[in-house]
């Protein structure tokens, strides 16, 4: 399957699905070690990145799709998150200014992500952020593109990898972000924004591999 | 080059007050506040950010930004990364949110231009460091002599601080007798006489009249152009302070600082 415009739009609305799914999860973990606020960010956020694609306008750079959700997200995401993955879908789209995506192009735009994130945020890994969920996707999916892996390969390590990488957050002790205030209580919660990061990335590859679109 | 501030906070609540602060000590700096979620509850909002950034760009030549917590200052910094033309013209510093604003606001009042403003909003920090409130308490136990006295020449005087040397201000205000010298430091004794002492407006105007007179003067040792020194003194009514100035204008100076402090601000 190609990684095109229309694999974009079927990747932001099966984010938007998967979200809304798991609302009450990313707050729960948003409750434990944030402000709670995560679930409902990211499901408000990307319903309105959904509506904002059916506006019937035509693109045909998978980098138009890409910035839709950039704009969307940080005018209407409140917290940390709007500014950090408005920042990261921004960066990507200016990666991503092209018809249908390469496995290199798919590397390109999830480094621009990472960039995005860390630039916005400050943070590097192991402690207790996103970018403990982006930087193993971007290190596997490089790994993979330069193996010669096909576009969606290279996508399937970035969406493995971000898993695992948000699972990892679980013994952490946070040490940015709003979890640092709490120090030592942090460990043993998984971070909610490694969490959706990793469900973002798993919606890529979903659409990668199927045509069909779910209903908003 | 005039100056604006953006205040950026969580709160609409806290901006506001920020604002109404800085306004009172500055009237002629626009002062904006990009605060709350888009609803106006607590949080930060691009939109918000973005609109007062631009009010104050459509009015002033340039604009400093205030932030408050972690996610006030990513929203700021996503809306120079989205807005390009704003780099040059519009410049978040690193300070205190409400002792940085009124440091900024005041020096803009002045007519400093974006470094200046900017210097002032992060330097405001360490107005508030314990250091100097502790060498004001020993300076203040040193005090002697009551009443108005103005001494030429530079002995037994404490040296003032270094001051930041300014431009040079109207020069109607050095009358005959202003010593040519340099060097000569002159110094006076003055009582605040409004009984709320020297707060915020006093403060502040008298702040703005040292910086027009563009001598360095010094009031009980710290900058009196530093509105947020002069209310670090917690000078209340009643309370002697010691006025110096140095350079050629200096008796000049040193009499208008009296003239006012006497003159109770107003407010007696």
């Amino acid at each position: 399957m190609t990684l095109d415009v229309a694999w974009s739009e079927r990747w932001v609305r099966r984010a938007a699905e998967a979200l809304t799914a798991a609302r009450a999860d990313l707050t729960e973990l948003d409750r434990q070690i944030g402000d709670g606020d995560h679930g409902e960010n990211m499901h408000r956020g990307f319903q309105a990145v959904v509506a904002k694609l059916d506006d019937g306008t035509e693109r045909t750079q998978v980098g138009e799709v890409l910035k839709v959700v950039a704009t969307t997200l940080m005018s209407s995401v409140g917290g940390a998150s709007g500014p950090l993955y408005g920042t990261a879908f921004l960066r990507a789209s200016k990666a991503t200014e092209r018809a249908e995506l390469d496995g290199s192009s798919v590397v390109a735009m999830l480094e621009a992500a990472l960039e995005g994130v860390t630039t916005r945020g400050k943070a590097t890994t192991g402690e207790k952020t996103m970018v403990d969920a982006w930087q193993p996707a971007v290190d596997a999916a490089a790994g993979v593109a330069q193996d010669g892996g096909d576009p969606v390969a290279v996508l399937r390590a970035a969406a493995e990898a971000a898993d695992t990488g948000a699972a990892s957050t679980i013994p952490l002790v946070a040490t940015k972000g709003r979890a640092s205030y709490l120090g030592e209580r942090s460990a043993g919660h998984e971070d909610p924004g490694a969490r959706s990061t990793a469900l973002l990335l798993g919606a890529a590859l979903a659409a990668a591999l199927t045509d069909e679109v779910p209903s908003a | 080059m005039s100056v604006g501030l953006v205040l950026v906070s969580h709160s609409v609540l806290l901006a506001e007050g920020t604002a109404e602060l800085a306004r009172e000590m500055a009237p002629d700096v626009v002062v904006r506040a990009g605060a709350g979620d888009s609803d106006g509850g607590l949080g930060t909002s691009l939109e918000r950010v973005q609109a007062a950034l631009d009010e104050v760009l459509g009015q002033a030549d340039a604009a400093v930004v205030l932030a408050d917590l972690g996610s006030a200052v990513l929203t700021v910094e996503t809306a120079f990364e989205v807005d390009e033309s704003l780099a040059g013209r519009a410049r978040l510093v690193s300070a205190p949110f409400v002792e940085g604003a009124v440091a900024a606001a005041v020096t803009a009042q002045q007519g400093a231009g974006l470094d200046a403003v900017a210097a002032a909003a992060e330097g405001a920090v360490t107005s508030i460091g314990p250091r100097p409130v502790l060498e004001l308490v020993d300076a203040r136990d040193g005090g002697g002599a009551a009443g108005t006295e103005i001494g030429g020449g530079g002995g037994g005087v404490v040296a003032p601080p270094e001051a930041p040397a300014r431009p040079s201000g109207p020069q109607e205000l050095a009358g005959p007798g202003a010593p040519d010298d340099g060097d000569a430091v002159v110094t006076a004794r003055v009582t605040v006489r409004n009984p709320l002492g020297l707060h915020a407006r006093p403060a502040a105007v008298l702040a703005r009249a040292v910086a027009d007179l563009g001598v360095p003067v010094t009031i009980d040792g710290v900058d009196a152009t530093s509105v947020l020194q002069l209310l670090a003194l917690g000078a209340t009514g009643g309370r002697e302070l010691e006025v110096t100035a140095r350079g050629e204008r200096a008796e000049a100076a040193v009499a208008a600082v009296v003239s006012m402090v006497e003159g109770g601000f107003g407010e007696v």
